[in-house]
């Protein structure tokens, strides 16, 4: 498969401006891509999931964040150096974006067909009619009853879910081959989150659109990632097929966030908690970002950084002693 | 709902029913007022309020009650269009400013700051002394001279609509800064707005009122109710009712219009319109 997104070494600072400390939310993150794969992206939060998705989209909130190093490229192409009509071209028309709150991510003054409609008349050429009919099509897509009912209900008429409906089917409107999922179903029902992941997950094969879901909990990558990349403190951790990462966690962090799982944990006894507290972004780090919460640290982990190395086929973890060895 | 809503805000229906009537007034001028209200009957001047005048008549003996009608007309027009022109300017001053921020933010808000040390009244005395007056001239006037407060309540708002999801995420669909305020960012500011605008009319007829009250407004013989009362007071002891029709009308038109908006702010605070509704 050809490669779609690539990410290398992106750094991405931040500046307190009271005290004006300079502090690092990503210290070099790797991302790779391929044409309609499904890379989750898991860490807690803080960890820098958001930022690397609005760094994609050159959507950081500057000040205070800046990207101070490393190369994005989309489809063989250098994201860096793009004027800001070039950009206007990108967002939406080659990468869609969903958001956490559906609901407010939608405009309250505005009907929801007309926000889709929005979406397709900055794109595209097509007539009026063309984008009636377009939209309709989208929200029977996205499996919302109703159509022609919805094109003139405002969000504050819709569910959570039905607004996060909503959302995708603007987000895929114009045929993007990219999408960034930022935690789409957090602020959702259980019951419902399952529904929009699977959606979801259904409009990216029927379009062959990669997805790179955003997410801080493992259980809801199981079924829907071919590959998981687990980030702590704006690092890459550990990554690998969801299978691999389940059954055989290499980082300490990753055996950790597996412990916490309720699913996991042993009825009766208190559910499991990594000890600690992630540390601040203006802390500097000698050695590796975990150090100080792991249960195997060593002196090695405190005097240099660990580098990202396969540990087992198609399974890299960023830790000395990975388990197993 | 709308009954229910003044039946909650009786005082924003009264507000309605007097701006209404006003309306109605200064749009049927020409068939409602009796007499001619520039053509003077020397021989019929000062008569006080009777079945044929009922409002009286002034010293060169036009009837008060037409002219009264017909310069609801003017105070009508200038407070509509000046305030017009001002909304127009503060809005895109304010949501310029507020959107992009940064240096733009800064240069516009200390321009405001200078403005806001001019006692507008006086400044709009000065331009007029050197345009010369007209009810064009007034109007732009009045526009250009008092637009800052509705900047600044603009800024504020785009300020707190700007971190909003829903304008990360016309941006995220590759929408262009102007597409984004005009359709995202200014209808969701459009609440606060219409209640200055509507307080702002009442300000403008007074403004207006007090420019031709000093001669510096709309010229005679053209009727409006700040010249009125300025040809009124030579006669304050003698003809009272050229004084009290032309002050209660600008009276009523002013208490008319804050009413409507303190409804409308009212009908559009949510954290109110609870309470309203109940």
């Amino acid at each position: 498969m050809p490669e779609l997104l690539c990410v290398r070494n992106l750094k991405v600072s931040l500046r307190d401006p009271p005290t004006g400390r300079e502090g690092w939310v990503l210290r070099g993150v790797d991302l790779r891509m391929e044409a309609g794969e499904r890379v989750a992206l898991v860490g807690e939060s803080g960890c820098g999931k958001s930022v690397t998705a609005l760094s994609i989209l050159r959507l950081l909130p500057r000040p205070p964040m800046e990207i101070s190093s490393g190369q994005i490229e989309f489809k063989g192409r250098d994201l860096g150096n793009l004027t800001r009509e070039q950009w206007l071209e990108i967002r939406g028309r080659e990468i869609g974006m969903v958001f956490q709150e559906p609901i407010s991510s939608l405009n309250p003054v505005m009907p929801i067909g007309e926000q889709i409609a929005e979406t397709l008349r900055n794109h595209s050429g097509l007539s009026t009619g063309e984008i009636r009919a377009r939209t309709l099509s989208l929200l029977a897509q996205v499996g919302l009853p109703d159509p022609p009912r919805l094109l003139s209900q405002y969000p504050h008429q819709l569910s959570g879910g039905m607004c996060q409906r909503a959302m995708i089917a603007m987000a895929v409107a114009c045929g993007p081959s990219f999408l960034i999922a930022d935690e789409p179903t957090t602020a959702l029902d259980v019951t419902v989150q399952t529904q929009i992941l699977d959606l979801l997950f259904r409009m990216t094969e029927e379009q062959r659109l990669a997805v790179l879901l955003i997410t801080h909990n493992l259980m809801i990558v199981r079924g829907h990632a071919d590959r998981v990349v687990i980030l702590y403190l704006g690092l890459v951790v550990e990554e690998g097929v969801p299978g691999e990462i389940f059954r055989h966690p290499q980082h300490p962090y990753t055996e950790g966030l597996l412990a916490a799982l309720p699913e996991v944990s042993h009825k009766g006894r208190p559910l499991y908690n990594i000890p600690g507290v992630v540390p601040s972004p203006f802390e500097d780090l000698k050695g590796c970002a975990f150090a100080d919460r792991c249960p195997r640290v060593e002196r090695k982990c405190r005097e240099s950084a660990p580098p990202l190395l396969e540990t087992r086929k198609g399974h890299q973890a960023r830790c000395f002693y990975p388990s197993g060895k | 709902m709308i009954k229910r809503f003044f039946s909650h805000h009786p005082l924003m229906f009264w507000g309605g029913v007097i701006i209404t009537l006003l309306v109605l007034c200064a749009l049927t001028a020409q068939w409602i007022a009796p007499y001619d209200p520039i053509r003077q009957n020397l021989t019929q001047n000062l008569l006080p309020p009777s079945i044929h005048h009922w409002m009286g008549t002034d010293q060169y003996g036009r009837d008060v009650l037409s002219r009264l009608i017909y310069g609801s007309r003017v105070s009508l027009s200038v407070g509509l269009v000046a305030v017009s022109i001002y909304i127009l300017i503060g809005t895109t001053v304010g949501s310029v400013a507020g959107y992009y921020g940064g240096w733009v933010d800064g240069a516009l808000m200390r321009l405001v700051d200078i403005l806001l040390c001019i006692p507008t009244f006086f400044l709009i005395l000065m331009v007029i002394a050197f345009v010369g007056p007209s009810i064009i001239n007034i109007m732009v006037i009045i526009g250009v001279t008092s637009w800052t407060d509705v900047a600044r309540l603009v800024r504020g708002e785009v300020l707190a609509l700007k971190e909003r999801e829903f304008i990360q995420a016309a941006r995220v669909i590759g929408m262009k800064d102007s597409r984004i305020i005009l359709r995202h960012l200014l209808p969701n500011a459009l609440g606060p707005v219409l209640v200055v605008a509507t307080l702002g009319i009442g300000g403008a007829i007074l403004v207006e009122s007090s420019l031709s009250f000093l001669g510096l407004g709309v010229q005679p013989p053209t009727p409006s109710w700040g010249n009125m009362l300025e040809e009124g007071k030579d006669h304050l002891t003698d003809a009272w009712w050229l004084i009290t029709f032309p002050g209660m009308a600008i009276f009523l038109t002013v208490l008319g219009y804050n009413l409507l908006g303190e409804g409308l702010r009212d009908l559009l605070d949510p954290r109110l319109r609870g309470s309203g509704r109940q």
